[in-house]
């Protein structure tokens, strides 16, 4: 579950809608809903602070720094 | 038979030419006549040559920028894009720039032989551009780190989607090397880079200044780079060779910008409907729950065995107040029973009857005197009345 903070946004927005579609399924027993609903909340709340701490990053190509 | 409307049928030649990948930006040499400059600000004319005619247009915002005097019967290179006028139904040219056949006609002419060139090898050809990816991680950025154009892209990236990261190849955009240093740049960000796409981006200027990116060598490596390129050189009219061998050409580096980014306040959107729609799923299938749970504690209270235990309890309560009410009802007649007979009782008490002024005669011996045939003359007697006893004598008989 802490592998949610490193997810990048578009990662973490697609486990989202993957674990709506599987809530939307109704094929889950209540117990995996509330884990599934539980990682979901984290998802967003994931996007959502990625969203607030944004800020462009800037690097030259012939920085060595990169990865 | 399939029939068409009139605007029907215009509406699919007019796609026909949009569509097309020479008509969308064209060069033109011909002739001027039937020049009419309207009162609007937009300019009417004809192109002719020895052969043929083509009607132009060139709307005000076009025609203002024209510096050179153009009169009737002056050979011109025309550029812009063709398309059809539905309403009359003429195709005509769309005139962004206008320019005197002179000095630089050799280099229109270049232009054009290296777009077919390019063309005909497949350069251009839809099926070798590349998709732009929805969500980039890493933009490379080729352009001139001191232009006005670098500021532009920054901006509308910070603003649109700042969780990128921007990986700038620094090249100057204009002067002789520019086309080699340009092509080194992204170079660079093939080889060293993990960029999800590139903007390759020039300002405005002069046609003379946008040159350096009409370049074969340029365009072949526009064209082969892995990551994909979205170009933006120029203002929206400029249409340079660079531009068609790029996977998408935006009209400015600001909209380059922009196609290269997914929108952060659509982001937001996004996140709150899917949030909404997880707590909704969610909420929903506890109530889907809740229901299937209240269902079975009725189905079990049914089959319960609780139930034919409170129907024997109700049973038992029944019976026991059945068997309350008659031994009520007994007990209360008995007790009437009870008390009359204690009444018949009282009646009979000797007491009683002295109380009511009766008295009882008895002899010395005590024995009770129940008649008079039992005294004589001169015997005494007890007489008991209520409160105490009294002795008396016998006078006569």
């Amino acid at each position: 579950m802490s592998d949610i903070e490193k997810l990048s946004y578009e990662e973490a927005l697609r486990q989202l809608e993957s674990i709506i579609s599987e809530l939307e399924s109704g094929k889950l027993s209540l117990e995996e809903s509330v884990d599934f609903y539980e990682q979901g909340q984290r998802l967003s709340a994931h996007c959502q602070a990625l969203l607030e701490a944004a800020e462009l990053k800037i690097q030259r190509v012939d920085d060595d720094s990169q990865p | 038979m399939q029939t068409f409307s009139v605007w029907q049928i215009t509406r699919h030649i007019r796609g026909l030419l949009d569509e097309d990948g020479v008509l969308g930006g064209v060069w033109v040499q011909g002739e001027v006549s039937n020049l009419t400059k309207a009162a609007s600000g937009h300019w009417y004319f004809t192109l002719k040559d020895a052969k043929a005619q083509l009607r132009c247009v060139m709307f005000r915002s076009a025609a203002q920028a024209v510096r050179l005097k153009v009169k009737v019967g002056d050979e011109i290179l025309a550029q812009g894009r063709i398309s059809v006028y539905e309403a009359r139904g003429d195709y005509q040219l769309y005139v962004n720039h206008i320019k005197a056949v002179g000095g630089t006609g050799d280099l229109y002419r270049q232009f054009e032989a290296l777009k077919a060139k390019l063309a005909a090898e497949g350069l251009f050809d839809p099926s070798r551009k590349a998709p732009i990816p929805d969500f980039p991680r890493q933009i490379g950025i080729v352009t001139s780190p001191t232009a006005a154009a670098y500021q532009d892209i920054l901006n509308v990236l910070r603003r649109r989607f700042p969780l990128a990261k921007l990986i700038l190849s620094p090249t100057p955009v204009q002067g002789k090397e520019a086309a080699v240093q340009i092509v080194k740049a992204l170079q660079a960000l093939n080889r060293r880079t993990k960029a999800d796409v590139i903007i390759l981006a020039r300002g405005g200027g002069s046609m003379e200044d946008l040159w350096r990116f009409n370049d074969e060598g340029l365009a072949r490596a526009v064209a082969d780079s892995r990551i994909p390129v979205i170009s933006g050189i120029g203002h929206e009219i400029d249409f340079t060779i660079a531009d068609f061998a790029a996977d998408l050409r935006a009209p400015t580096p600001s909209a380059a910008a922009e196609l290269a980014t997914p929108n952060q306040a659509d982001l937001r959107m996004d996140l709150d409907r899917l949030t909404g729609q997880l707590d909704d799923l969610f909420d929903g299938g506890l109530a889907n729950q809740r229901q299937a749970l209240r269902q079975a504690r009725q189905t079990l209270a049914y089959a319960s065995p609780l139930n034919s235990i409170q129907q024997a309890q109700r049973q038992l309560r029944q019976g026991q107040s059945r068997l309350n009410r008659i031994i009520h009802q007994d007990t209360a007649r008995l007790n009437e029973i009870l008390s009359s007979r204690k009444k018949a009782l009282e009646a009979a008490n000797p007491a009683s009857i002295l109380a009511r002024g009766y008295a009882a005669v008895r002899d010395e011996a005590g024995h009770l005197i129940r008649s008079a045939s039992q005294v004589r003359r001169h015997q005494r007697l007890t007489v008991q009345l209520r409160d105490d006893h009294i002795r008396v004598k016998v006078e006569d008989q």
